[in-house]
């Protein structure tokens, strides 16, 4: 991990927003790993890579993956025990 | 408007623009014609209610800011997805008294509340703690400063060189800095932090050392220093 690359859930709010179709930044998830409740916003992200990692800054685990290709996008969700959404 | 020699604000006339909060951005693409796309987010510089002004520093190598700093004319359009953001923002509701941090163009979402601020009359007070490298590298040099009254202070950092006769800090946010500026700003301030990571970094820990409660501290970073 580099710590100078490291942005946070802010720089990936368009994309969030684009995929669940919310405003996610200021809406909750659970980390699975530690356990820590926070906003989204509050996720370390590294969007350099092929795709976009958003890791726990409590326990810095992996919480969601996000990877595009031309054909489909791939939402790895497995790092969060769950993430809030507005009623609908 | 040029804000310093490498930092630009452009006022963009978006169709059925729905408004925006301070702190949040817009994500603007650009492709090329042999399809290649290029995407990066710039923080929203103008208060709810006022046409979208974006702030944008020129980074050498970069893939978006040469097109928005030196190459755009009026009249020019492009790709642009916002606003987005709901975490780096702030509300009246969310109150006071505020401690907002910069480091270099970190202070542009701060340029949209402190507005918000003054022409609310200031219902909270605000307490702006701004590094730049020299007094010529300081966005917003004049307008910042000029908003100052009893509610609104704006402290300034020159962490490379100083004007001569300057009285002012003379180095990186540190511990010791932010105390002085927890002092100015009030008891238990709502702290906001924006800048380059290892800036956010260093101030988000020292804050919480100087007991903060991190539900205090909201925090955006982008990246390297340019």
């Amino acid at each position: 991990m580099n710590d100078t690359l490291m942005l946070d859930g802010n720089a990936v709010a368009g994309d969030l927003a684009e995929l669940f179709g919310f405003e996610m930044t200021a809406m909750a998830h659970r980390c699975m790993h530690c356990g820590n409740v926070g906003a989204m916003g509050t996720l370390l992200a590294w969007t350099q890579g092929p795709g976009v990692t958003l890791r726990c800054c409590i326990c810095r685990e992996v919480v969601i993956r996000i990877v595009r290709t031309a054909s489909r996008t791939l939402v790895d969700v497995s790092g969060a025990a769950y993430l809030e959404m507005p009623a609908t | 408007m040029l804000e310093t020699e490498r930092v630009k604000t452009l006022r963009l006339d978006v169709q059925d623009w729905p408004g925006h909060l301070p702190g949040q951005h817009v994500d603007i693409r650009l492709t090329s014609e042999d399809g290649y796309q290029a995407q990066r987010s710039y923080s929203i510089a103008s208060p709810p209610g006022s046409a979208l002004e974006l702030t944008v520093e020129l980074v050498d190598d970069g893939e978006v800011s040469p097109y928005l700093t030196e190459e755009i004319r009026i009249g020019d359009r492009f790709e642009l997805r916002g606003p987005v953001g709901g975490y780096f923002v702030w509300e009246p509701s969310r109150g006071g008294p505020l401690l907002l941090v910069a480091g270099g163009s970190g202070v542009v979402p701060f340029r949209a509340m402190l507005l918000q601020l003054a022409a609310a009359g200031a219902p909270v007070q605000a307490t702006l703690l701004h590094s730049s490298r020299s007094w010529d590298d300081v966005i917003y040099r004049d307008e910042l400063p000029a908003l100052a009254n009893d509610d609104i202070k704006v402290i300034h950092t020159l962490t490379r060189s100083q004007p001569t006769g300057w009285t002012g800090y003379d180095r990186r946010i540190d511990r010791p800095m932010l105390s002085e500026a927890i002092a100015a700003a009030g008891a238990q301030p709502l702290v906001y932090i924006c800048g380059p990571t290892l800036l956010v970094e260093t101030a988000a820990n020292a804050l919480v050392e100087l007991g903060v409660p991190p539900v205090r501290v909201r925090t955006e970073r982008f990246g390297p220093t340019s």
